[in-house]
């Protein structure tokens, strides 16, 4: 751990109309970190991960990524400096095949194109770092069936080895556990787990706490737009406030 | 018959509707229908008109010429153009041939809505040769990773976007290419038939050069081939076979009534219904054929 700040934020905020989605977030992610980010749904979870890789742009406050203060950049542009996520409504292109979708990725493309016109072999269009991630996954055998047509837990998985390929320094994970079972949540432990080396820092919204309390070094609960407590995992998961907030959405 | 079928005529028509068909497929890779592609085609055979007709170039790099001009013109068009999507995107495609095909009546140097004469040199090897060339660069380009970019990028920009890829330089790159390419079918068309006027670039000739893709359809680059092939032959045969005697025109509007109609029936996911398989996993061997 170096302590080194790979994003940090500062009073960052996003108004939709009158509802304030994310309402004045500070928060560091440092170098060697997963930090768990929970709270009851509509929390402001997911706007807050849109903020950082840029689909949202902040109505007020600063973020910064290695150094470069991203708030108004744009999408490609804070891809390129090594954010990639996962969404929580699987977004993956269904239309390509799950080998097509980790290539796509490949950042030696990506920022560009047209180098790709010379890269005619797959080999040097990088199939074979795309079948080891596909493999780490356990989906090499499923490289030519086409997305679309994966099994959840599989497309989950699919997302990750996508979002690696950019070969990034923060990973966002926005609930990677939805709708697995308790198999697949566990081996996806291990599979975080093993990646973690490739990144700088990795930041893990979910629901399900037992991935929490496996991965997390840290954990920052948010309710109503707002951080309600941070700190050690096994504190922020027995703060008052935040069993308040939990409780309180399952009473309504 | 079949030997009517294959007239210089019909084998210079197709041809050159086959580039036009690819010029929209190329276009419509990266998420755009354009119906600018008339004013490309008018502005390729204007430009090399002028190198042929007036200053007395050979054919060839007058027409590489005109594909630059449409090059540019693509890339400054694209960047403002680009900005809106869907149906405004096809107004504003529309509106570029609407203001081109005035633009050229109003150039007296060129003859204005007179046109333009003394345009030559297009033979059929010529036609038939650059259908290959672009076709084979097409195969490639369907090998390659930037055409999984272009995929990637018509299914879900932003995700897109997310990974890395500059989407405005994709779609501009696209649209550019696809103008090159009609530039250069309309220079080959515009030396096949003498002479050129304004009012063969018309909004129309954009219309149809999208429903040979339409028809033909975008799952690999066969599909517009085809499209462009049947629209372009089958009044021919309807003519040969004697079905239709009240000529060119009519049956041209029937056959584009039936194809619209066929369209809806046999495709209703329409043009967008991409698929194919550039890259497969097996390692250590080449891969074979894509679907
Ligand atoms: N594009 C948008 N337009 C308007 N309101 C939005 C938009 N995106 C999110 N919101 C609202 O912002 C609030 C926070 O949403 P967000 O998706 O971040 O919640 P979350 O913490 O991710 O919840 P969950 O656990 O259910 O995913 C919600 O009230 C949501 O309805
Ligand atoms: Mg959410």
């Amino acid at each position: 751990m170096t302590g080194r700040i790979v994003a940090g934020l500062e009073g960052v905020a996003k108004a939709f109309g009158g509802l304030r989605a994310v309402d004045g977030v500070s928060l560091d992610i440092p170098a060697g970190e997963v930090v768990g980010i929970i709270g009851p749904n509509g929390a402001g979870k997911t706007v807050l991960i849109n903020l950082i890789t840029g689909f949202y742009h902040a109505s007020d406050g600063q973020i910064t990524i290695a150094d470069h203060n991203v708030t108004q950049w744009t999408l490609h542009q804070i891809g390129r400096l090594g954010v990639a996520r996962t969404f929580q409504n699987i977004r993956l292109f269904r239309r390509l095949s799950v080998l097509e979708n980790v290539m796509v990725a490949n950042p030696a493309f990506t920022a560009h194109p047209l180098r790709g016109l010379l890269a005619l072999s797959p080999r040097r269009q990088g199939r074979d770092e795309a079948m080891d991630l596909l493999a780490l996954f356990g989906l090499a055998d499923r490289a030519d069936q086409s997305a679309g047509e994966l099994a959840y837990g599989d497309a989950r998985r699919l997302e990750i080895a996508r979002a690696l390929a950019t070969r990034p320094r923060l990973l966002l994970l926005d609930e990677p556990a939805a709708g697995m079972n308790d198999r697949e949540t566990e081996a996806l432990v291990d599979d975080i787990r093993k990646v973690k080396p490739r990144l700088e820092a990795i930041a893990l919204i979910e629901h399900d706490m037992s991935l929490i309390r496996a991965l997390a070094d840290r954990v920052v609960a948010m309710n109503y737009g707002r951080i309600i407590a941070e700190g050690a995992t096994g504190t922020v998961l027995s703060h008052p406030k935040v069993v308040e907030a939990y409780l309180g959405q399952e009473e309504s | 018959m079949i030997a009517n079928l294959l007239s210089t005529e019909n084998i210079v028509f197709t041809g050159v509707n086959i580039l036009l068909a690819w010029s929209v497929y190329l276009t419509l890779m990266t998420g755009t229908l354009s119906f600018a592609m008339a004013a490309f085609m008018g502005i390729g055979a204007y430009v090399s008109g002028i190198l042929t007709a007036k200053f007395g170039w050979p054919l060839v790099p007058a027409a590489l010429v005109g594909t630059l001009a449409c090059l540019a013109g693509g890339i400054l068009v694209g960047f403002p153009a680009l900005r809106v999507r869907g149906l405004y995107l096809m107004l504003v495609t529309t509106g570029v041939t609407l203001v081109v095909k005035v633009a050229i009546e109003n150039i007296e140097y060129v003859g204005g809505v007179g046109g333009m004469g003394g345009l030559r040199g297009t033979t059929p090897e010529l036609v038939l040769a650059s259908v290959v060339v672009i076709g084979g660069a097409l195969w490639l380009l369907s090998r390659t990773p930037l055409q999984r970019i272009m995929d990637a990028a018509r299914e879900d920009e932003n995700v897109a976007a997310s990974l890395g890829i500059n989407i405005v330089f994709i779609r501009v790159a696209g649209f550019a290419a696809g103008a090159a390419l009609a530039g250069y079918a309309g220079a080959l068309y515009g030396h096949y038939i003498i002479f050129i006027a304004p009012e063969q670039f018309d909004i129309l000739y954009s219309v149809f050069i999208a429903l040979y893709v339409v028809l033909g359809g975008v799952n690999n680059l066969w599909g517009p081939v085809l499209g462009a092939v049947v629209i372009t032959m089958l009044p021919e045969v309807v003519r040969e076979f004697g079905v239709m005697s009240s000529g060119f025109r009519s049956a041209r509007q029937l056959i584009f009534a039936g194809a619209l109609v066929l369209l809806l029936l046999v495709r209703p996911a329409g043009i967008l219904a991409f698929r194919r398989l550039s890259i497969r996993a097996g390692r250590g061997r080449v891969p074979v054929g894509s679907t």
